[in-house]
């Protein structure tokens, strides 16, 4: 054991303060000690984004970040994200566009697409490939993941959206 | 996957990042984006005492232009070079690089000198740095040195840095107008290290090679020099039987290990073949 250090930040627009020993990583803080259990532990290998967590505005894998790097950020997991009980618009573009099947790579899924949609509102189909590349997903093969990015781009550019699975659409009507 | 214990520091300038770093000694390491210290860490191939976290000293981020030379804090991230239109339009080569390098996660975090410096011939900046004939400025305890890319790789995980220096500062200078590049990778899937890769830039005068520097990538035990390409290349028309010649002496030589990614063999037949489009790419976007 080596000596506790305190760190503090902003976790989903709250503040935190943990005691943590400078060995641990960010995804164990979250999950075990602050109980947010979206991000997953997928490889632990720094290689399959499911940890993914945005920090200071930019997409990284919390399983190669250490708690102690986070004094003073700004962290956002995927707890962060329905508001009142309604979806984000990312939620909503995973749901309508069938963008999962297990789910287990979603959260770091959609957090990632979060950053990416910051940065370029309109992404072509191969910018969403090329920075989202970082995300593996082992059951969708990713076409309905490129159609959810697409359709939550569309959204959150104010633009109406469609889904293109139309019979989501009248299972609803 | 936990690291051994350690203890963290966190210095908010350079000669305070220094003077933990003798006061420590070998038992400290200097922490950049963590892309490969953590990792280490975790499977403890890495077990340091003391960790100094450079990631708050903003001395040492940024890109700018002085003179003749673009200068590079060594903690700039990969998507930041990336993304700076000075080096888009200035220096294209270490950003074509760049975008090659691992996934958009780890381009948040690795750095530009934590890539350099942390010697595993997968690493793809050492070659790139040799092909720009970049230097690196090296703080230490007795101020500064400058020292040529040329050079600094010395082998695997051993570089010129001395025990108690900090990279801080990359430079590059700005190549000439006309000056052809490129950086081709051979990598199994995206976020691969490279089976190997080689980077070019050279210059044509008149239909022939007038200047040009080539460096391969993880097919050895740190970036190498093809020096014997370069020299026959130069003075001579690129056509295909002379880039053919000059891939065949970057080949004679590599010495890659066998690993997942191939045979000895066959690496050095793939070092040859990405000295081979490097060439044909960097000639073909150069001024003739
Ligand atoms: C999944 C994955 C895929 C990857 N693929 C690639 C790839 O294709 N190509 C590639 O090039 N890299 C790849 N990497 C490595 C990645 O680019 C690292 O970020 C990089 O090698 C190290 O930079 P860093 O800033 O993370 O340094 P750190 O990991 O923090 O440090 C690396 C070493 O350099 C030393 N160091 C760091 N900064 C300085 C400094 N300023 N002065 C002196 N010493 C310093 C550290 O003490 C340490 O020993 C990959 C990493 C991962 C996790
Ligand atoms: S768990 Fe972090 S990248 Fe896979
Ligand atoms: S939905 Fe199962 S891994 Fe992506």
């Amino acid at each position: 054991m080596s000596k506790k250090q305190m760190v503090s930040f902003k976790l989903n627009d709250k503040e935190v303060d943990m005691v943590v020993e400078p060995r641990e990583l960010l995804i164990h803080t979250l999950r075990e000690k602050l109980q947010h259990t979206g991000p997953h532990i997928g490889c632990e290998t720094s290689h399959c984004g499911a940890c993914t967590v945005d920090m200071n505005g930019m997409s990284v894998k919390s399983c190669t970040v250490l708690t102690v790097q986070c004094q003073d950020a700004d962290v956002k997991t995927i707890e962060g994200f329905a508001q009142g009980g309604e979806l984000h618009a990312i939620q909503e573009g995973f749901m309508q566009e069938h963008g999962l099947q297990c789910g287990f790579c979603t959260p770091g899924m959609i957090t990632r697409t979060y950053r990416l949609l910051q940065e370029n509102p309109n992404p072509t189909e191969e910018e969403i490939r090329y920075w989202m590349a970082g995300n593996l997903c082992r059951c969708t093969g990713y076409q309905n993941i490129v159609k959810a990015v697409q359709y939550a781009a569309k959204k959150l550019r104010g633009e109406p959206v469609q889904t293109s699975h139309p019979l989501m659409e009248e299972a609803k009507a | 996957m936990i690291p051994r214990p350690f203890e963290y520091h966190a210095p908010r300038s350079l000669p305070d990042a220094l003077a933990l770093l003798s006061q420590f000694g070998d038992e400290a390491k200097l922490l950049a984006g963590g892309h490969s210290l953590l990792p280490m860490m975790k499977l403890r191939f890495a077990e340091p005492a003391h960790l100094i976290d450079l990631g708050h000293i903003a001395e040492l981020k940024g890109i700018r232009q002085e003179g003749t030379e673009i200068r590079i804090g060594a903690m700039t991230t990969e998507n930041e070079l990336i993304w700076s239109k000075l080096l888009q339009e200035k220096v294209p080569l270490l950003v074509e690089g760049a975008r090659l390098i691992s996934d958009p996660q780890v381009r948040y975090k690795g750095t530009l000198g934590g890539d350099i410096s942390h010697g595993d011939p997968g690493n793809d900046h050492p070659a790139i740095m040799l092909a720009l004939d970049a230097s690196f400025v090296l703080a230490g305890p007795g101020g500064e040195r400058v020292v040529p890319a040329d050079g600094y790789f010395l082998g695997t995980y051993y570089t010129a840095l001395e025990p108690g220096e900090i990279m801080t500062e990359i430079r590059i200078p700005v190549p000439a107008a006309g000056t052809g590049w490129n950086y081709a990778k051979l990598k199994r899937k995206t976020g691969d290290f490279a089976t190997a890769a080689a980077a070019v830039s050279l210059r044509l005068k008149g239909g022939t090679v007038a200047d040009v520097r080539i460096a391969l990538t993880n097919v050895g035990p740190t970036a190498l020099k093809a020096r014997e390409a370069e020299d026959y290349l130069r003075g001579k028309a690129p056509d295909e039987a002379a880039i053919a010649e000059a891939a065949r002496l970057a080949m004679s030589i590599c010495e890659p290990v066998t690993d997942l990614r191939g045979d000895t063999e066959y690496k050095t037949a793939m070092a040859g073949e990405m000295t081979r489009r490097a060439l044909g790419v960097a000639c073909s976007r150069a001024a003739r």
